[in-house]
């Protein structure tokens, strides 16, 4: 993110300082070395108009671990200004009496397809994976983003801020995922979460081998197996490491700048460590063979997402630092999820690795909060010492972590963007609902107040409009 | 909690050493009985032969009858999904252990979904150990507009698994009906009427020679029973109007005995369903436009329906073959939305028994069928699971393929050997 940011900070200087920066360059005898605009659809997010809010006596998780009973959270200015056992309301503050209610950080969901499968799920609207081709990591998400998605919204009833839209896991490498704010807009531009990182989805396993082999009858294409998946990203990997080469070169002043290739940008981006890896990934040992290839070419992968079998390597994720980005029960559906357990969550938590509850669902992201709880509770019955206040952590601290924005949202911390969930009671019941969902301290959704619960363009002048879906 | 578990496991297997049905009898526990005598605090359930011998706050228990002190534990009747394809998958993905349809097939409604049951699915242990007893399971609807007949069985996962195979029939209407009858709703419905006009008018002695409107003799015999409304029809549908189009034909042929499966525009729709006496078996968790004939799905669909008086009972289907479990966490939102805590459980349990004609089940009382499940908590929780499932009276394993690879991993690193000596 770093040099990404230096980068665009020196374009921003050529452009503002030197408006002719191209002709001063044609009369140096040193020519500027060519850069790449690593931003060039960037966020237009701005946060709604907010008022200072005093939320009070509630049961307060702070994402962290942490839990105050009777506690106070303030929000002022779009950020979080002070939380604890009792805060004074500053003059003008709304009250709002959160007695017999709990507040938590909104929730973050890092495997999200709304947008690029949206609802009605029409052949017209299928703009999640770019089949074509095996490695398409030139691809973005964000260019498939249909904001009029009703699915949006019903992720805010279920208390979701953040969310990062991934393409589909057909491919090798299948392109470019984005982290949103869970906001109604006009275009996918104004729910880009400022700041965040890009990642990129890559998958193992069934999927590749069945799209581009098997499925396609004998002798089918490649990759066709496992083996086969391996030499695909290793062959990728090869050619962006040299692809970053010749560039690094120009950048030193040797050689000419080489020929833009949109797949190895991203690539690149992976190995100058500005780009997150998010890997669809269920078999344990899988998971081993990608952490080496990423040794070999010197990269990281944030997370493993489906990572049903990650309880049987949770050891090796604690060692190596990834997240595995897991369901709370779904198993079987495929061969490489039929070891699915109800304790994969608890057990990798417990190995000091990171978890995370995601949904891959637009009916899941609805209720990511009772996922863990059924997590937890399972894990609690299998003897594991978790509390209700530690298991909030893979619903909002560990995906921010995983998606480079831990810094900004994920925890109720002084200083951080207001992201902040009023559920009607304990959301670990099945019988609580999101009240209240704030995104950056303005009020993006009220269960009591139809005129604060958004309805797509989509869902104008159809039957149930504006109903409390 | 996992002490808990052992122990409630421990008392099960010493009333059953042998795996049979034993009387036993369960004391001080809160008894949600599914009938007018509503929720018993401090109950007793007594249970001899494997029925219930006996309900009430202090009944005569026979000397030296095993005891099992609830502690004022929830118990409930087992609880029964209503449409799921439990049993006949393994892994979905996988065409040759997925016995849900036959696309390529040549028959349709005499299909009958149990021949290609399997007890010993790990799905079916999967699901029972959730508290799920008895699983109504449809087949998949695929290239015809009728998909066969669906049964249903119990989730025991044994050889004496009682499975009444033709427990009902299923047919696909709306998107998918179209689909099959060639692109259009419309054509569907000839086709159907055609199918009930072949059914109707088979005999055995002309049925020789082939074939009906669209039907063949095989199917037009099969489809008999269904169509003089001696067997149930589950009628996969969505859109108000097509719901509407069901209860014209329901009019036109009284004798049939319709239910409908989906029915995510069913709140629109709702006093007609009612007056029709046609029941519904909904998830409550469709709440998004999906496809065009879902546009109205609203997660209120449940409480509207029984606040109409419609009978409605609560399903889940997604991933239905290994899922069908989640029906109990389905059951807990629709309270959120609504619903009442009583009309939740009956949704899961006395409604469905009542939709499929299972006598003796889906209700705690005297002579009712010994299906119970102890709860650790309120049933309707997300965090609360069984503590012991009893069916026909018969303790039950809380035991999945799934709590065996838990167990193998639970100490992971602390095993001197590979894992694969760890069980």
């Amino acid at each position: 993110m770093t040099s990404n940011l230096l980068r665009q900070a020196g374009l921003a200087v050529c452009l503002l300082v030197f408006p002719a920066c191209a002709t001063l360059e044609n009369t140096d005898t040193e020519v500027a070395p060519t850069q790449i605009n690593t931003n060039p659809f960037p966020s237009t997010y701005r946060p709604l108009d907010s008022e200072t809010v005093l939320l009070k006596d509630a049961t307060v998780l702070d994402g962290l671990g942490g839990r105050i009973d009777g506690g106070d959270v303030l929000l002022s200015g779009g950020r979080i200004l002070a939380y604890g056992q009792e805060v004074s309301a500053p003059s003008g503050a709304r009250i709002i009496d959160a007695a017999g209610r709990w507040v938590t950080p909104g929730i973050i969901d890092n495997h999200s397809h709304l947008g690029v499968y949206p609802s009605p799920g029409v052949d017209a609207h299928s703009d999640g994976n770019e089949i074509s081709a095996p490695v398409t990591a030139e691809v973005w998400a964000e260019h498939s983003i249909w904001p009029q998605d009703p699915g949006f919204s019903r992720a805010l009833a279920g208390g979701v801020t953040a969310m990062q839209i991934l393409p589909g896991s057909a491919n090798l490498f299948g392109g470019r995922g984005v982290t949103l704010k869970n906001v109604p807009a006009r275009t996918a531009q104004a729910m880009k979460f400022p700041d965040a990182p890009y990642t990129l989805k890559m998958a193992c396993g069934e999927n590749p081998k069945r799209v581009y082999g098997y499925g396609r009858g004998y002798p089918g294409g490649t990759p066709y197996s496992r083996m086969g998946n391996v030499a695909g990203y290793r062959a990728a990997w090869a050619r962006a490491a040299s692809y970053k080469e010749a560039w690094e070169r120009h950048w030193s002043g040797e050689g000419d700048a080489p020929e833009r290739d949109l797949e190895l940008d991203t690539l690149m981006g992976v190995l100058q460590g500005d780009i997150l890896v998010h890997m669809h990934c269920y078999r344990a040992d899988e998971m081993a063979q990608v952490m080496d290839i990423s040794r070999e070419f010197g990269y990281h992968v944030a997370s493993f997402h489906h990572a049903v079998e990650s309880y049987k390597i949770a050891d090796l994720l604690a060692d190596y630092g990834a997240c595995s980005a897991m369901w709370a029960d779904w198993w079987g559906f495929k061969m490489e999820a039929y070891d699915g357990i109800r304790e994969n969550i608890p057990l990798v938590h417990r190995a000091g690795a990171c978890a995370i509850v995601h949904s891959d669902s637009d009916i899941g992201i609805q209720r990511l909060n009772q996922e863990a709880a059924k997590a937890l509770a399972d894990g609690q019955r299998a003897g594991l010492d978790l509390s209700k206040a530690v298991a909030w952590q893979w619903l909002s601290a560990n995906p921010a972590r995983s998606l480079g924005i831990f810094d900004q949202t994920g925890s109720i911390e002084v200083g951080k963007n207001a992201d902040i969930v009023v559920w009607s009671g304990d959301p670990f019941s099945s019988f609580t609902q999101a009240d209240l969902v704030f995104v950056d301290g303005a009020v993006l959704f009220d269960r009591s107040e139809a005129s604060l619960i958004p309805v797509s363009d989509f869902e104008l002048g159809h039957p149930g409009e504006g109903d409390l879906k | 909690m996992r002490r808990d578990m052992l122990i409630g496991l421990g008392l099960i297997f010493s009333l059953t050493p042998s795996g049979l049905a034993q009387d036993f009898a369960i004391e001080n526990a809160r008894v949600w009985t599914g009938t007018d005598q509503g929720t018993l605090e401090q109950a007793t359930v007594l249970v001899q032969d494997g029925v219930i011998a006996a309900l009430g706050t202090d009944p005569d228990l026979p000397v030296g009858i095993d005891r099992l002190d609830a502690a004022g534990a929830w118990l409930t009747p087992g609880i029964i999904s209503s449409a799921s394809s439990t049993g006949l998958v393994e892994v979905g993905a996988e065409d040759t252990t997925d016995d849900r349809s036959a696309a390529e097939g040549l028959f349709s409604a005499a299909i009958v979904a149990a021949d290609g049951f399997n007890p010993a699915a790990a799905s079916v242990g999967v699901t029972r150990i959730e508290g799920i007893t008895r699983i109504a399971v449809v087949p998949g609807l695929s290239s015809s507009l009728i998909a066969g007949q669906g049964f249903v069985a119990d989730t025991g996962g044994t050889a004496q698994t009682e499975v009444d195979r033709k427990a009902f029939t299923v047919i696909g209407l709306g998107e998918s009906g179209a689909a099959a009858s060639g692109g259009s709703r419309a054509a569907s419905w000839v086709e159907l009427r055609a199918a009930f006009e072949d059914a109707l008018s088979f005999s055995e002695e002309d049925g020789e020679d082939g074939t009906g409107h669209v039907l063949n003799a095989v199917d037009a015999r099969a489809f008999g029973p269904a169509a003089r409304g001696e067997q149930l029809i589950l009628v996969a549908v969505s859109r108000a109007s097509d719901i509407r189009a069901v209860l014209r034909l329901k009019a036109e042929m009284p004798q049939l005995n319709i239910a409908l499966l989906g029915a995510e525009e069913g709140w629109l729709v709702a006093d007609e369903l009612r007056a029709a006496e046609v029941a519904v078996i909904i998830d409550p968790f469709t709440n998004l436009p999906s496809r065009f004939e879902s546009l109205a799905a609203t997660r209120h669909n449940a409480q509207r329906l029984i606040l109409a008086g419609v009978t409605t009972a609560f399903t889940h289907f997604d991933d239905s073959s290994h899922q069908a479990r989640l029906v109990l966490q389905v059951a807990g939102n629709s309270v959120a939305s609504g619903v009442s805590h009583d009309d939740a459980l009956a949704a899961i349990t006395s409604v469905p028994a009542d939709i499929f004609g299972l006598e003796g089940l889906g209700r705690i009382a005297v002579g009712q069928r010994g299906d119970l499940v102890l709860w650790d908590g309120d049933p309707l929780e997300v965090m609360s699971a069984p503590k012991a499932i009893w069916i026909d009276g018969e303790a039950q394993p809380l035991e999945s393929r799934q709590t065996r690879l838990r167990d193998r991993y639970l100490d992971l690193g602390q095993a001197s050997r590979p894992l694969a000596y760890s069980r």
